[in-house]
C-alpha cells in the first residue's frame, strides 16, 4: 500500500510540471500591466520608478528565464508576493483558506446530516410518494445554478429578515472595534455563515443523497441482506448495519475526492456573498492582474485536485478489502 | 399492411422484431418523468426560437424614456435599465445558452470520443500518453482556468464571445468522458467482431470510428445529455461574472449580472429572476432526459 501511494505521488510530479506550464502561460497571456497594477492606474510615477519595479518583479527577464526563477522559488517554498495586497502570497493563502475551509467543512457536515438517512429512506421505500419527492428535491439541488439560488435567499430571506447578514464574514463595525469575548466573535461568524452555508449544504445533499440512495438500492436486494432478514434480526440492523456497510464504499470514495476540494473555494459563490475565502482572492486577483497571486492560487486548486483523485483511490481501497491495488 | 423488420410465421402469427432504439425508445416513453423533461426541454427549445421574432425588437432597441419599467402593459415582463424589453431579452438569452450548452457537448463527445476511442484501441504507450494528457486537463481548475483563459480572450468580439466560451468549456471537459469510452473500448476491442474486422482487413479509422464507438453510442448519448446541462450552468455562472456572454448579447447568465448592482437586485427583480428560474428549468428538464435515457439504455432493466 506504502509503495503505490509512493509511485503516485511520484506519478504527480511530471503531472503538476505541465501543469504549472500551461498555467504560467495562461497568467502571461492575460492582457494588462503588472507594473500599472502595482503602483494602481492612474497613478503618477516616472518612468524611472517604473523601471526599478520592474526589474524589482523580475519582468524584465524573458518568459522561460521567469518561468524557471518561478518554479524555483516555488520549489523552496517561495510563492512570491502579492502586488496589490502588499503581502507575501504563501501568507495571503495561509491567511484564506481557513476561511473557505470553515464554509466548507460546516456545509459538508450539515449535508451528511441530512443525506445520508433521507437516501437511505428513500432506498428503502423505493417508489414511493416518499422517494420521488427527494428525488425532486435533490435534482432540484444539482440543476439550480449555485448564485442563483443564494441571490433568492438572500431576495426572500436575508432581506426579510432585519438583522440578518447577507455578505462579509464578520460584522463590520464589531470586527474593526474588537469583539468583546471570544463568544461574541463566534455568534457572528456563525451569523454570517447561515446563507451560504444554506446553499452550499442544498447542492452536496443533492449529490450525497442521490449517491448514498442509488448504491443502497443495489445492495438492498442481495443475498446476504436477505440472510440477515432471515436471521430473525430487526430491520433497523439489516439496513444500518449489514446494508449500509456495502453501501459506504462509493460514499467514501466520493468523501476522499471531496476533502481537498474543501479547501479550494467556491468562486463564484464567495464573490456572491463577499465571504473573504480563497475563491474571492483569486477572482480579485484575476481582476487586478496580480499575476503570482493567480498563478499560486491555480497551482494551489490543481494539487488538491491531484490529492483528491489519489485520496479517493486509496479510500477506494481501504473500505473495500476485495479491491487490490496492484504494484 | 407489414411492417419493416416483421416476420409472419407459417401460422399467421406475426413477431415483430424490435431494434434497439425502438426498445429504448419505449423504455423512455413509459418513464412518466422523463417524457415530461422532454416536453418542457422542447417547449422551451421552441420558446427561444419563436418567441423573440414575434416580439419585434432587436438587440439594440434602447428606449431611455422608459428605463425599469415594472411588468405589466405593454412590456409584459418590463423593462431594463436601458428601456429595453425584458421579454424578449429572456427569450434571446435562452437562444444563447442554450446554443453553449449545445456547441460544449458537441465538443466534448468529439473530442472525448476520439482520443477515449483511439485510447482504448491502440492501447500500450499512446494510451499512456493520452490519458496523462487526460489527467492534466482533469486537474486543472475548471472554473478558474475558465476564467483566467476568457480574460486573456478581450480581443475576441463581443459578438463572438459565445463561441469561445463554449469551446474552453468543451476544451477542459471532454476527460471524463475520453476515460469512460476508452475502459469500454478496451473490453470490446477483445471480442470476436473485432477478430472479423481484423480478418477482413478493415482499417483502424473505420474500426475505431464504425466498429467500436457505435457499441458505446449510448453511454455517449447519455454522457452528452449531462454535459449540456452542466455547461448551461457554466456559461451562467461565468457570465454573472461577467467573463462568459457580455452585453449587448443576453444570456441567461449576464441578465442575472444586473442582480449584482443592488439597487437592481432590491428593487427590479423582474430584470434577473426570471432568467435564473428559465435556466433552472432548462437544466432540470436536461437532467431529467439524460436519468430517462441512462434508464433506458440500461439493459439491466429489460423487461
Amino acid at each position: 500500500m506504502l509503495k503505490y501511494v509512493f509511485k503516485r505521488i511520484l506519478a504527480m510530479i511530471p503531472v503538476l510540471f505541465i501543469i504549472s506550464i500551461v498555467i504560467f502561460g495562461t497568467v502571461k497571456a492575460m492582457p494588462g500591466d503588472e507594473v500599472t497594477a502595482y503602483f494602481g492606474a492612474g497613478s503618477k510615477v516616472t518612468q524611472e520608478q517604473r523601471d526599478h519595479v520592474r526589474e524589482l518583479l523580475g519582468l524584465d527577464k524573458s518568459l522561460p528565464e521567469q518561468y524557471v526563477r518561478w518554479v524555483g522559488r516555488m520549489c523552496t517554498g517561495d510563492l512570491g508576493s502579492s502586488i496589490t495586497l502588499k503581502k507575501p502570497v504563501g501568507t495571503i493563502i495561509g491567511d484564506y483558506v481557513w476561511n473557505t475551509f470553515y464554509l466548507n467543512v460546516v456545509s459538508l457536515i450539515v449535508a451528511l446530516i441530512f443525506a445520508i438517512p433521507v437516501g437511505i429512506k428513500q432506498a428503502v421505500k423505493k417508489g414511493t410518494v416518499f422517494d420521488n419527492f427527494w428525488t425532486v428535491f435533490s435534482l432540484l439541488g444539482i440543476s439550480v445554478p449555485t448564485f442563483f439560488f443564494a441571490l433568492v435567499l438572500i431576495f426572500f430571506v436575508g432581506l426579510q429578515i432585519p438583522g440578518m447578514p447577507i455578505n462579509g464574514m464578520r460584522d463590520t463595525m464589531l470586527s474593526s472595534f474588537g469583539y468583546s469575548s471570544i463568544f461574541q466573535e463566534i455568534g457572528d461568524i456563525a451569523l454570517h455563515s447561515i446563507l451560504p452555508v444554506i446553499v452550499l449544504a442544498f447542492s452536496s445533499f443533492a449529490s450525497f443523497s442521490r449517491y448514498v440512495r442509488n448504491s443502497m438500492v443495489e445492495v438492498i436486494n442481495m443475498d446476504y441482506v436477505r440472510t440477515a432478514r432471515s436471521k430473525g434480526l430487526k430491520e433497523k440492523t439489516v439496513i444500518y448495519k449489514h446494508a449500509f456497510k456495502n453501501a459506504q464504499i462509493p460514499l467514501v470514495t466520493l468523501l476522499g475526492l471531496y476533502i481537498p476540494s474543501l479547501f479550494s473555494g467556491a468562486v463564484i459563490l464567495e464573490s456572491v456573498f463577499i465571504w473573504p475565502g480563497i475563491g474571492k482572492v483569486l477572482i480579485d486577483a484575476i481582476n487586478q492582474r496580480d499575476n503570482s497571486l493567480v498563478m499560486a492560487c491555480l497551482m494551489f486548486s490543481a494539487l488538491l485536485m491531484l490529492l483528491g483523485n489519489l485520496l479517493s483511490d486509496i479510500c477506494y481501497t481501504l473500505v473495500d478489502p476485495r479491491i487490490k491495488v496492484d504494484e | 399492411m407489414a411492417k419493416k423488420n416483421a416476420v409472419v410465421l407459417e401460422s399467421g402469427e406475426k413477431i415483430e422484431s424490435i431494434g434497439p432504439w425502438t426498445i429504448a425508445w419505449r423504455k423512455f416513453k413509459q418513464n412518466r418523468v422523463a417524457m415530461a423533461g422532454l416536453i418542457i426541454f422542447v417547449l422551451i427549445v421552441v420558446a427561444v426560437i419563436v418567441i423573440p421574432p414575434m416580439l419585434g425588437y432587436s438587440v439594440n432597441d434602447y428606449d431611455l424614456s422608459n428605463p425599469n419599467l415594472a411588468p405589466g402593459g405593454e412590456h409584459l415582463l418590463g423593462t431594463d435599465k436601458q428601456g429595453r424589453d425584458c421579454l424578449f431579452r429572456l427569450f434571446l438569452g435562452g437562444r444563447i445558452s442554450i446554443m453553449v450548452g449545445i456547441i460544449a457537448a458537441v465538443i466534448t463527445v468529439i473530442l472525448g470520443c476520439t482520443i477515449g476511442g483511439i485510447s482504448g484501441y491502440y492501447g500500450g504507450k499512446l494510451d499512456n500518453v493520452l490519458m496523462r494528457f487526460a489527467e492534466i486537463v482533469y486537474s486543472l481548475p475548471f472554473t478558474p482556468m475558465i476564467i483566467a483563459v476568457a480574460s486573456t480572450m478581450l480581443w475576441v468580439p463581443q459578438s463572438q464571445k459565445m463561441y469561445t466560451v463554449s469551446l474552453l468549456i468543451g476544451l477542459l471537459s471532454w476527460p471524463g468522458l475520453a476515460r469512460l469510452v476508452r475502459g469500454q473500448i478496451l473490453t470490446l476491442r477483445e471480442q470476436e467482431f473485432m477478430q472479423a474486422c481484423e480478418a477482413l482487413g478493415i482499417s483502424d479509422f473505420s474500426k475505431i470510428f464504425k466498429h467500436l464507438l457505435p457499441n458505446v453510442i449510448s453511454l455517449v448519448i447519455v454522457n452528452a445529455t449531462l454535459q449540456m446541462a452542466s455547461a448551461i450552468l457554466t456559461e451562467a455562472g461565468l457570465s454573472f461574472l461577467g467573463m462568459g456572454v457580455t452585453a449587448p448579447t443576453p444570456s441567461w447568465g449576464n441578465l442575472m449580472n444586473l442582480a449584482r448592482d443592488s439597487y437592481v437586485f432590491q428593487n427590479y427583480p423582474w430584470e434577473w429572476m426570471p432568467a435564473g428560474l428559465m435556466c433552472l428549468l432548462t437544466v432540470i428538464s436536461i437532467n431529467l432526459i439524460g436519468e430517462g435515457l441512462r434508464d433506458a439504455f440500461d439493459p439491466k432493466e429489460l423487461q
